[in-house]
């Protein structure tokens, strides 16, 4: 067993030694996926409101006028432009200037007043499916009630919904996309440092004096987990606190829970560095392989699109990325206020996938070393 | 006594390739052996075989009497490994490199600050304790990188072309410094390009094609029949301009080899027409000299290239 790790002191020892001595990498490495986080994390918001809209009133009466007012009021809806011609709303639309165009036909105020149905013309810019479809639902909501009000003159409304948002009641951004951002940042600073650490051995050929001293390829790289697993952790802890005090997404569930459940995590992009490692024979090459594992863990992981609503094939792709059990996790514990009974699957086959791709890394190694 | 090192029918493929063909060979405890051979002659991977790293396709060797197939890794504790891009961590310093490899074989307390003194005594690098590798001139590398090497009393050490691209006053420093240990038994096993370090060595071994072509003291290489055919005789044409002269001696009849020296041309003829040339020109002098061990490896080397042929 002691054979199995040996020189896993020393090496760990050593590796201390290199982030003291390269202050600035330590520096940009910490600071970096900080910046994402204030970036994304103010930037990304998916609630829609204010869609600049293009109004073609042809009506110009009293009732027209009240219409475009409950499409102002439903904040969904910025009145930006007016325009004098079919044409022109067209023209704002392709020019971008305008997502949305109401045209109110001239004869509007006629058909309300007889008692038969006034048409509007709603023109979505569909190149953004969200704003597309909340626009489209906004806009249908807004008549619906509009036309309710004209045929019951007292005003009332015969159902009305209370939607009550549990977890989540501002239905902030924030909420939902900065504790999946832990992921994503973590796993490329982590997969990024140790990657880069054992390839810059090979580079400078102290990978080969290695092999030829009883250092044992598991010491070796539990040797280099461990420094770098730390520092991980330390900027977990940084961005958990600033998530809290910044972004004010409280956490529901315990911390300390969540801080252990993302040893799983840790574990796994290590160990997908390291084999990153064995494979890329120069820096440039581990670096680009690094920023590889980035797209299909935003992507793929339920990070930005709901896993549910992904064809089987992609869904199956999903279950192989280690961010998805981790998004899950950071969620469920934060949102939620989940705890180990109900995401203890989630640590147990990161666990697995870590120490699957720890022996990997391990084998490949011995492997390339005999040639 | 044992031998320190052997190899017996060692043969290595990658593959369809095969590195190393049928290589055999023994090495006493406390030599000083040369290996010489073109870059990509199976130098390294002879060395990557003895140290255990690679289970040999046929055949097999041993270090200190230990199966390189199985006791691969008691053997990485008795052996010392050098190559030439040192193996030194640039950002650490001095004594921080000789602790981390003092660490990594397990060389503790008492005796490893003692051992650590030792190697600081033999190789002079004490001065330098607390500078950075990077800050040092490549002969100070070279040494600090044989400290690390043999931080653990290795008694074999293999140093895989340890002197290239130092300058001669370094090399002359390392080389006083093997013979220093190979004074105290232990054995040195040397890959270089270099004739004057080859010539230094006690035997001297040259791999060509994957095959090991000739081993022996550097006389007993001379006098190969091989690299001597008999009937021919080595001999230095002396001129004032010897490169206007070279295509005119290579093309003599019975002339077989020629190449420059300096003012002079080396050639390789056939006996009889020594007075032949010196009738051709008279105003060189002509003298027989002994074959110097770049004109053996040359000769061999194209002995099996002209037999391939």
């Amino acid at each position: 067993m002691r054979n199995l790790f040996h020189g896993l002191i020393p090496i760990c020892r050593k590796e201390f030694l290199h982030i003291a001595r390269d202050p600035g990498t330590l520096f940009f490495a910490l600071l970096i996926p900080m910046l994402q986080l204030f970036l994304f994390g103010f930037a990304v918001d998916t609630n829609i409101r204010q869609i600049p809209t293009v109004v073609f009133d042809e009506s110009r009466t009293q009732d027209s006028r009240q219409l475009l007012q409950s499409f102002s009021s439903s904040d969904v809806f910025k009145l930006s432009s007016y325009a004098s011609s079919k044409d022109e709303m067209y023209e704002a639309i392709r020019a971008g200037k305008a997502r949305v165009g109401i045209r109110i036909p001239y004869d509007y105020a006629r058909h309300l007043q007889d008692g038969t149905t006034a048409t509007v013309l709603v023109l979505v810019d569909g190149s953004d499916s969200t704003l597309a479809g909340q626009a489209v639902s906004t806009a249908t909501g807004v008549t619906l009630i509009e036309s309710l009000a004209k045929v019951s003159p007292n005003g009332k409304m015969p159902i009305e919904v209370r939607p009550s948002v549990l977890y989540n009641p501002a239905t902030r951004s924030a909420n939902f996309f900065v504790p999946g951002l832990i992921a994503i940042l973590l796993q490329v600073m982590t997969i990024l440092l140790i990657a880069l650490s054992l390839v810059r051995e090979r580079e400078r050929g102290t990978l080969e004096q290695l092999t030829m001293t009883p250092v044992a390829p598991l010491g070796l790289m539990v040797g280099k987990m461990i420094p770098y697993g730390l520092l991980a952790f330390f900027e977990l802890c940084a961005i958990l606190a600033v998530m809290r005090v910044v972004f004010q997404v409280p956490i529901h569930g315990s911390v300390f829970t969540l801080l252990a459940m993302s040893l799983p995590f840790l574990l796994t992009v290590l160990g997908i560095g390291l084999v990153i490692s064995t494979k890329a024979h120069t820096q440039a090459e581990a670096f680009q392989l690094s920023m590889g594992t980035i797209l299909p863990s935003v992507f793929l992981s339920g990070y930005i699109f709901l896993i549910d609503n992904m064809p089987p094939f992609f869904q199956a792709i999903s279950r192989i990325i280690p961010a998805t059990y981790y998004i899950s996790v950071l969620r469920g514990i934060i949102l939620r206020g989940a705890g180990l009974r109900e995401l203890w699957a989630n640590a147990a086959i990161l666990t697995a996938m870590g120490i699957a791709a720890v022996l990997l890394a391990a084998w490949q190694f011995v492997k390339q070393r005999s040639t | 006594m044992t031998a320190a090192i052997t190899a017996d029918h060692l043969t290595i493929r990658f593959g369809s390739f095969t590195a190393v063909a049928d290589v055999s060979f023994e090495i006493a405890k406390g030599e000083v052996f040369g290996f010489l051979g073109p870059n990509g002659s199976g130098k390294t991977t002879i060395i990557k075989a003895l140290c255990g790293l690679i289970t040999p396709s046929e055949g097999t060797g041993t270090i200190l009497g230990m199966d390189i197939r199985k006791d691969a890794a008691e053997i990485k504790r008795h052996v010392g490994y050098m190559s030439q891009k040192f193996g030194l961590y640039e950002d650490l310093t001095v004594a921080e490199n000789i602790d981390f490899y003092s660490g990594v074989y397990g060389i503790k307390g008492q005796q490893g600050l003692q051992r650590k003194e030792e190697v600081l005594g033999l190789t002079g690098i004490e001065p330098y304790m607390n500078r950075r590798a990077s800050q040092l001139s490549g002969g100070w590398k070279q040494r600090l990188a044989l400290a690390c090497a043999i931080i653990h009393s290795p008694e074999v050490v293999f140093l895989d072309e340890p002197t290239a691209g130092i300058d001669p006053v370094a090399r002359r420093a390392l080389w006083d410094l093997l013979f220093k240990l190979s004074g105290q038994g232990v054995t040195f096993f040397v890959t270089t390009h270099y004739m004057d370090e080859a010539e230094r060595c006690g035997r001297v071994g040259y791999i060509y094609l994957s095959k090991l072509v000739a081993i022996g003291s550097v006389s007993e290489l001379q006098r190969l029949p091989q690299a001597s055919p008999p009937g021919t005789v080595r001999i230095q044409i002396g001129s004032v301009n010897p490169a206007s002269l070279l295509d005119a001696v290579r093309a003599f009849p019975g002339v077989r080899e020629a190449t420059i020296f300096g003012r002079s041309i080396h050639a390789l003829v056939d006996g009889d027409c020594v007075s032949a040339l010196r009738a051709r020109w008279p105003d060189a002098s002509v003298q027989i000299i002994d074959a110097s061990l770049e004109d053996v490896f040359v000769t061999l080397t194209n002995g099996i290239m002209g037999a391939s042929q």
